[in-house]
């Protein structure tokens, strides 16, 4: 059992005169959570959807659990939790029928109340999913990634339009699944998430890696900060190494 | 195997498409309400006995009334008065069959291109001249007798049971598929350990739920509000059916292989549906179009629901016979050539 939960190296993927993803390596330990971090358009989505086995790269080379997707799609599929951005689950079903479908496509996991417990959505058991609100949907959405009991986590941009208090709830169910020893690969654009979560953030920007450490390294690299009123943060090493702000709004 | 408390995924996907049917209003008065006011208006248009009598027009004018009058003694005649201006429509609408302009000898006006004109010429001709004293060399006894499953009606039935048959299955199943597409739920699907080939199975064993009202409502009504007879068994209707339905949902699959929004849906499935309507003798016969034409209107797949529904519930006739069998190996063809083919370019995102 090799000690790398996954790994890549020089991915290539364009999409016409696009290049999304140019040259990106990265590679990422068991029990690690990993960030992926980046503008719209730095090519995060297309990157973590080649690592999930969705999208093939042009060029580059792609392991996970130490396995091929072009040879052990299914096996692999068994062992990975992943959510998707944009899903929208299905409307008229309720939460645990949800989840009941999703487990069943599993050989291992959770049971479903077991999982509405670790999501925090114990009530919510007979509501329907558009009765719940965005941070329910997205824990849901987390449950059903959780529900095979993985070894990997996958997770797009996983707080996105979510207030304070559901991304706080869904860290705390992210710091326990990697309490259990879980692996984590997470995109986001709001710094203060990787700087919570994450052991080690890439910073990407145009399909390329610009930086790879973990956030406190990176934000040493700043140096003494200019303004004395504000702390270093990744939002800064963006800048510092781009000339653009992370976010443009 | 472990699933924690679910199912085998094929019944988790097909309770969980059963659901979504059954929580949508909507499709539920298209599966179950539809069927029956179906049924109610055909019992209306065609009661089970008794023949109408001919709706005849007479222009306002000398001589109107006496006509009218003596048309209105016979049983046979419905006649009424219109006037010259009213004529033209009347006609168009089929308020009236024939217009008879009173003279001597009167004037008859219809459009010899409607049988129910023709018709009512030869009645109105053959009254009028007895009237008037024709005499005719005998007279030949007349037997009237009623054939159940001669009328038009007992042959509507079958058409539109499976009419009803194809359409469930081509939209429901193609909605359904493209809804779950845009809403990234597929996509989401294929990044589990779910087999694809169960997905699509689901959406076809959901949709046959419904043969069972869809099919059943129309020929209860048919057979004791109608009087349709029913002489092949339900077993072999059955296999009609549910043959009839399989198939289309491959075609079904196969409209929403690849698209991507509910308009290009739509017009996809109507493109396939309505020349069909019109082409597979739901309402008038098949065998109307010219030989040319007929190698393709046979081997559509409504054609060969209706004539299989038709040679079972009218004639009696068994999955062995030769009819039967030919229609649903054309049938077979239809549910798994394009379901194979939905297979190799379903997109999956």
């Amino acid at each position: 059992m090799t000690d790398i939960a996954f790994q890549c190296t020089g991915l290539q993927k364009r999409y016409g005169d696009v290049v999304a993803v140019d040259g990106l390596s990265l590679s990422v330990r068991r029990g690690e959570c990993f960030g992926l971090l980046g503008p719209n358009g730095a090519g995060k989505t297309t990157t973590i959807e080649i690592l999930e086995g969705l999208l093939t790269p042009d060029a580059g080379d792609v392991e996970v659990l130490g396995l091929r997707w072009a040879s052990h799609e299914h096996e692999l599929r068994q062992r990975l939790g992943i959510q998707l951005q944009e899903t929208q689950l299905a409307d008229k079903l309720t939460v645990e029928e949800t989840l009941r479908l999703f487990r069943s496509f599993y050989h291992r996991g959770h049971d479903v109340g077991e999982l509405l417990q670790l999501v925090e959505l114990e009530g919510k058991r007979k509501s329907c999913v558009s009765k719940l609100s965005g941070g329910q949907k997205q824990r849901l959405s987390v449950a059903c990634a959780l529900v095979g009991a993985p070894d990997l986590l996958f997770l797009d941009e996983p707080t996105t339009g979510l207030d304070p208090q559901s991304r706080r709830q869904l860290w705390g169910i992210l710091e326990r699944f990697r309490a259990d020893g879980g692996t984590i690969l997470l995109t986001t654009h709001y710094m203060d998430e990787a700087e919570v979560l994450c052991d080690r953030v890439a910073i990407v920007d145009q399909g390329k890696l610009i930086a790879l450490d973990t956030p406190k390294a990176l934000i040493a690299t700043l140096g003494e900060p200019k303004v004395i009123t504000h702390h270093g943060t990744l939002e800064d090493v963006f800048m510092a190494r781009t000339g653009r702000r992370l976010r443009e709004e | 195997m472990n699933r924690g408390g679910a199912s085998h995924p094929l019944v988790e996907l097909t309770l969980a498409r059963l659901r979504e049917i059954f929580r949508e209003p909507e499709a539920l008065f298209w599966a179950f309400i539809f069927p029956i006011l179906m049924s109610v208006a055909m019992a209306v248009a065609f009661p089970s006995s008794g023949s109408a009598p001919v709706a005849v027009g007479i222009r306002q004018g000398d001589g109107a009334d006496a006509l009218r009058a003596a048309l209105a003694a016979s049983k046979a005649f419905a006649p009424r008065i219109v006037s010259a201006a009213d004529e033209a429509r009347a006609l168009r609408d089929g308020e009236v069959d024939l217009v008879l302009v009173p003279g001597t000898p009167p004037t008859y006006r219809f459009d010899p291109a409607r049988a129910e004109s023709r018709a009512a010429r030869l009645a109105l001709d053959d009254a009028l001249k007895r009237t008037a004293g024709r005499a005719d060399p005998w007279t030949a006894p007349e037997e009237h007798i009623s054939l159940p499953g001669s009328r038009y009606v007992d042959w509507l039935i079958p058409g539109l049971v499976g009419m009803g048959i194809i359409a469930t299955s081509v939209w429901g199943i193609a909605f359904s598929i493209v809804q779950a597409r845009l809403r990234k739920l597929l996509k989401r699907m294929v990044a589990s350990p779910m087999r694809r080939s169960h997905y699509l199975l689901a959406q076809v064993l959901a949709r046959l739920l419904f043969l069972l009202p869809e099919v059943g409502v129309p020929l209860i009504f048919g057979r004791y509000v109608i009087g349709m007879p029913l002489r092949g068994s339900l077993v072999t209707l059955a296999i009609v059916s549910l043959v009839g339905a399989l198939s289309c949902g491959g075609i079904g699959l196969l409209a929403a292989s690849r698209t991507k929004t509910f308009e290009a849906i739509s017009g996809l499935v109507n493109l396939i549906l309505l020349p069909m309507w019109i082409a597979s003798g739901v309402f008038f016969s098949a065998s109307r179009f010219p030989p040319a034409l007929q190698p393709f209107v046979q081997a559509l797949p409504l054609t060969a629901l209706v004539d299989a529904l038709r040679a079972v519930i009218l004639e009696g006739a068994s999955l062995a016979s030769r009819q039967v069998a030919t229609e649903l190996a054309i049938l077979a063809a239809w549910g798994i050539v394009p379901f194979v083919i939905a297979l190799k370019i379903f997109r999956w995102r």
